[in-house]
């Protein structure tokens, strides 16, 4: 019988039944962060059990780090920060897991890390204490973000308990223009279908547009599926998972991962089409990711929104009126980096704007690789000059302004473009307008000080 | 965590419906990661005068006289009786451990909220809730101090010590199952570990390079 993707995934790790709707599913490996996976490790040590397999377990600090140059020791500009990577260094030694310090070449966003590293490997199962964790999922691994508690229960059993989600295929049919990326995908689809829209879904992309990204553009687009509120989202295994994984395996494995695919037939709960040829950069105008439009649309009237008050609360909060265009919106922030939009590739693309040119005076840039791994690659490429001649900071690795914890932020009322996967109300701090888009809409944005349209620096 | 068979102790009431975890253990107190040491702050805006800091003694603050577990022969209660909804609010397992840590075992309410019940169930507290009037008879009881209860989960029955009706409690299977033998969600699931070895065995054999050591990586031009 033919089967999807999800399901050949979920019957290779099914352990048994656990009632209802709900398996306990094998987990393969494991990713952890100080913020989360510190607690976790604590609370297994705490009630004397033992990890299962260390071995299969990794870790590293991303969340809370500081990122700027010089970092080191337990620098943070999160209060309180300190006992999060203190707790997770200690967690870590005590129960002999892999672990990625800030010393380390390998450190840096645990999504960014997990794909680079081979650490997630097609048909793998993979959970992580961070709701981005569906990234990996590009891969044709079923990776998903988990709470604390699932994560001790992981640790101590290697395996989860799990409802089991519907299948839900995603269809993006077209050939995407030049300037347009998997970000532009990905806020295009929840503007269509809604923030809710793959709620309890196991999403699997599919189509022409899919096949064409490459596998930077594919974890992009699978780490906002959780912005469309899914369980989780893959991408069946073809030639370019296959180059992707080609030196990350532990042996030549050519032809083993063919099977990761669904059956030619296989039947899907949900379907959804979308056509994507023409589609223009998208940039978010309010505070949930699918108050989206394309950069030559205005912003739209409450009155034409689905729900009228939450669009008159986040237009207030965005200091947007009505009928009024997004491009050319003066901003003062500028961030690239993040799970979502930080990998090598991202950096070459907006590097590619930005060479040779300067952001406008008065933007703050701010530039964070993904990784330690894809900064050191970034700095091999000469990319680190053409940020930095170009006026934008140049950091360590880290989630860094992905999100606000009491530490590092924008002003007040600041406009922010971001590379980002969030941008709801006080996201980068308190009362900062966050506008979701892609690097090179980012890039072309510092560049003009306004919300711009990077096509026109590709001509 | 400590199996739970059967507990005789005194009772507290505490008067108010929709006890939320907020109030049970603020947020300023769960600074620490321990699971330990929260029992000084449960209930700590109506336990104390003062505001309190997470880096007091707890010794050294203004207790309020009229809250009940200040009152004389209520602080050594280990058996809490509210109104609806108890434990609603934020999802914290510190609430759990604050009432744990503070010494009760049992909390008799009306209702429960859905999350402090699972990790109550998780962490060994014991909670059953009965019909309204029946917690208001119970309360009454309560009030007049002194009033000690029997709670017996091996037959679901509560018995009043001092004389009086045995009542019987209904609670979900699993809950009484964990809560019984000690085990915690954790503990279940280790109960399928000839499963889990078995699924280990099998990805092994189809998929061995899951168990195998990463390659080395470094940038190249």
């Amino acid at each position: 019988m033919s089967r999807t993707l999800f399901e050949k995934l979920w019957d290779a790790h099914q352990v048994a039944r656990a009632g209802g709707n709900a398996d306990y599913i094998y987990i393969d490996r494991m990713f952890l962060h100080e913020r989360m996976g510190s607690v976790a490790l604590r609370k297994v040590l705490d009630r004397g059990r033992r990890v299962r397999a260390p071995k299969q377990v990794y870790g590293t600090i991303d969340h809370i780090v500081d990122t700027r140059p010089g970092r080191g020791g337990e620098r943070t500009q999160v209060p309180g920060g300190e006992v999060f990577i203190r707790a997770m260094r200690k967690g870590a030694e005590r129960t002999g897991i892999h672990f990625y310090d800030l010393d380390d070449r390998r450190q840096g966003i645990v999504h960014v890390v997990a794909a680079e590293q081979g650490i997630a490997l097609p048909g793998m199962t993979l959970v992580c204490p961070d709701s981005h964790t569906s990234t990996l999922g590009a891969l044709g691994a079923l990776c998903w973000g988990i709470g604390i508690s699932e994560a001790e229960h992981a640790l101590v059993t290697r395996t989860l308990k799990v409802a089991r989600p519907q299948t839900m295929q995603v269809r993006f049919e077209g050939e995407l223009g030049r300037g347009i990326g998997a970000k532009d995908l990905a806020l295009h689809l929840i503007r269509s279908l809604g923030a809710d829209g793959g709620r309890g879904c196991a999403l699997e992309y599919a189509g022409s547009a899919v096949q064409g990204l490459d596998m930077s553009g594919r974890f992009t687009l699978c780490n906002m599926a959780v912005e469309f509120a899914a369980f989780s989202a893959l991408i069946g295994f073809d030639d370019k998972t296959g180059d992707y994984v080609k030196n990350r395996t532990p042996s030549a494995l050519d032809g083993t991962f063919s099977d990761w695919v669904s059956d030619p037939g296989a039947a899907f709960d949900r379907s959804a089409e979308l056509d994507v040829s023409g589609l223009a950069p998208m940039v978010t105008w309010g505070t949930n990711p699918e108050q989206g439009v394309a950069i030559d649309e205005a912003v739209p009237s409450p009155l034409d929104c689905p729900d009228i008050e939450a669009a008159g609360g986040a237009l207030h909060y965005m200091g947007l009126t009505p009928g009024e265009r997004i491009q050319g919106k003066q901003i003062d922030y500028a961030f690239i980096g993040s799970c979502t939009n930080a990998r090598i590739e991202d950096l070459r693309a907006a590097a590619e704007i930005l060479r040779g040119r300067r952001i406008r005076e008065g933007v703050q840039g701010v530039c964070v690789p993904g990784s330690s791994f894809t900064k050191r690659q970034a700095e091999l490429e000469g990319l680190d000059r053409i940020f930095i001649d170009a006026g934008f900071e140049w950091r360590e690795s880290g989630c860094s302004m992905c999100f606000y914890a009491g530490g590092e932020s924008a002003p007040p009322g600041a406009r922010s473009i971001s590379t980002s996967n969030r941008n709801f109300e006080g996201r980068q701090g308190p009362g900062v307008r966050t506008h979701l888009a892609g690097p090179q809409t980012v890039a072309a944005s510092a560049v003009r000080g306004r919300i711009a349209d990077p096509r026109e620096f590709l001509k | 965590m400590q199996p739970f068979e059967r507990h005789e102790g005194l009772t507290a009431p505490l008067r108010q419906d929709h006890v939320d975890t907020d109030q049970i253990i603020p947020k300023q107190f769960l600074k620490s990661i321990e699971r330990s040491g929260f029992g000084a702050n449960l209930f700590d805006s109506w336990r104390y005068l003062d505001e309190g800091r997470s880096d007091q003694r707890h010794t050294q603050r203004a207790i309020n006289p009229d809250f009940i577990l200040n009152r004389p022969g209520f602080a050594e209660a280990s058996i809490l009786i509210a109104g609806v909804n108890f434990g609603c609010g934020s999802s914290r397992e510190h609430a759990v451990w604050a009432l744990l840590d503070y010494g009760i075992r049992v909390v008799i309410a009306a209702s429960f909220g859905d999350i402090f019940r699972q990790n109550a169930n998780n962490n060994g507290l014991l909670t059953i809730a009965l019909p309204e009037d029946v917690v208001q008879e119970l309360m009454q009881h309560s009030e007049a101090g002194g009033h000690r209860l029997g709670v017996d989960l091996q037959s679901c029955l509560i018995e009043e010590l001092s004389g009086g009706d045995t009542r019987e409690f209904a609670i979900d299977p699993i809950a009484r199952q964990k809560l019984l033998q000690g085990l915690d969600d954790i503990g279940l699931s280790l109960l399928e570990r000839s499963a889990i070895e078995a699924c280990e065995q099998r990805r092994c054999s189809t998929e061995p390079w899951v168990f195998a050591p990463l390659q080395d990586r470094e940038p190249s031009p």
